[in-house]
């Protein structure tokens, strides 16, 4: 009997062995929550050498029409490398409010 | 036979599909043997030769996950090294079969009998049971797999014998063919296994927001397990003619001094309950056979009428409350209404000789406690020197 809920709130709904039966499951847990400060991209100083997209820990970083680079604050965790290894200092990192 | 030879022989009717260990003293035999008879083509099985314990574990909790029935042997530092992974298989309710081999932990090093090797895995969330003589392996082998694989369980069990107190001792034993085996245990039939068609992930993580809801589910399904074992010994009765009870008395009827043993001192204590008995003495033996779940029902049961227990560990908590089976009687036993005094005896430490003389004196000890008062938190009997 495998339960297809989302979540198991009561201990009567966790899966033997805590197994889980969906796949990808692990997406929808938002890391992003853990921020203390996030990523800002200045494009005006940005070349698109892709230094940020390669060194960002959590591969959230990615391109978007323009070819200018943007974290994804639902799992960016606020690490500061891309700010870090931006070498035309495109990106500062700002505290979360 | 050599009741560790006896153990692979019966573990191999059992079909295993995949074997991995590791070799250590006083359990070897049983995994060394079990690789001779897969080498002879008796047991379509795979026997992974791992280099250490913690391997032989994880083979077998992988093994498991895909669907195998995996059983691994070992004692002592070897169930040390495998620890990290002890938690694990129980926890993600794979039904892997552990045979150990008790031997006294180091240091100093000491390769000989005692139970401070399980008894430091006793949280580990596994069901566990101590065979007392060779019969008692060759049987439980088998109950051990069908209680692991049943559906209302799916949790590992390790089966205990003494080292070399039992692992190299020739007894006489009845085997059930393998018909009778194949009868009694079905091919297993996992509730989950990681294949490229199935969608599921094991051993997954748990935030402490799940975490405690996790642990209490792995509780109830260790504490219900008791229902299944009790279900398993039943139909054992049925078929083979032999009983099993979480926890067996010997000439308790009227018995005001009770000695508690686990394990295969307990058949030597018979003899010193059975000596008393003819001196005129009201002792009698209560022997444990299921550790985990606790069997708390039986055990207040069986104690019922005794002034005093002395319960005889072959492990040492040391600067704690006593042995640990000790501190667990006594728990369990704590808010009955009428309750005998309980004392704490360890005795025959890496695998000292306990004689029947030894026991009687701690019956005659317990006797005269038993008016006096307890003389000390807990005794480790016959030291020479105190």
């Amino acid at each position: 009997m495998k339960k297809e809920k989302k979540w198991p709130e009561d201990w009567q709904e966790v899966n033997p062995g805590c197994m889980v039966f969906r796949p990808g499951s692990a997406r929808e847990y938002h890391t992003g929550s853990w921020r203390a400060q996030r990523p800002v991209y200045d494009n005006s100083r940005c070349i698109k050498c892709g230094v940020c997209y390669i060194f960002c820990p959590e591969g959230c970083i990615s391109q978007d029409a323009d070819g200018y680079f943007v974290a994804d604050l639902d799992y960016c965790k606020g690490c500061g490398i891309c700010a870090h290894e931006c070498w035309p200092g495109a990106i500062t990192m700002v505290e979360e409010g | 036979m050599e009741i560790a030879l006896a153990a692979a022989e019966v573990v191999a009717l059992c079909r295993p599909d995949v074997i991995a260990a590791y070799p250590i003293t006083p359990n070897t035999h049983i995994p060394e043997h079990l690789s001779d008879i897969v080498a002879e083509g008796r047991l379509d099985a795979d026997f992974i030769c791992v280099e250490s314990e913690h391997s032989a574990l994880s083979a077998c909790c992988g093994a498991s996950g895909a669907g195998a029935r995996a059983f691994t042997a070992t004692s002592s530092q070897g169930l040390l090294y495998m620890a990290e992974v002890v938690p694990i298989v129980s926890s993600m309710r794979l039904p892997v079969v552990m045979i150990i081999g008790n031997r006294a932990l180091s240091g100093p090093i000491n390769i000989w009998n005692d139970h401070s090797d399980i008894m430091s895995q006793r949280d580990a969330g596994w069901i566990s049971m101590f065979a007392a003589n060779g019969q008692e392996v060759v049987d439980m082998a088998v109950q051990s797999f069908k209680i692991a694989e049943h559906r209302d369980v799916m949790l590992p069990v390790n089966l205990n014998l003494d080292g070399f107190q039992l692992t190299h001792v020739v007894e006489p034993m009845m085997f059930p063919n393998q018909e009778e085996v194949d009868a009694f245990l079905p091919e297993y039939k996992p509730y989950a296994a990681v294949h490229p068609d199935n969608i599921v992930s094991m051993g997954t993580l748990a935030l402490p927001e799940i975490f405690n809801e996790c642990m209490k589910a792995n509780d109830e399904v260790l504490k219900g397990s008791k229902k299944v074992i009790l279900e398993v010994w039943k139909e054992w009765e049925e078929k083979f003619g032999r009983s099993y009870k979480p926890v067996e008395s010997y000439r308790t009827e009227g018995a005001e001094v009770l000695l508690f043993a686990i394990g295969s001192m307990a058949e030597t204590a018979e003899v010193a309950v059975d000596q008393l008995r003819d001196k005129g003495m009201k002792v009698g033996l209560l022997k444990l056979r299921l550790w985990r779940p606790f069997p708390f029902e039986e055990l207040r049961e069986a104690v019922k009428g005794a002034k005093v227990v002395a319960v005889l560990d072959r492990a040492v908590s040391f600067g704690g409350p006593g042995g640990p089976v000790f501190s667990e009687v006594r728990s369990a036993l704590y808010d009955e209404k009428d309750r005998p005094m309980i004392i704490s005896e360890i005795i025959g430490l890496g695998g000292r000789d306990v004689p029947v003389g030894d026991f009687v004196k701690i019956a005659e000890k317990a006797a005269r406690v038993a008016k006096t008062g307890p003389e000390e938190e807990y005794e480790i009997f016959g030291v020479r020197g105190s």
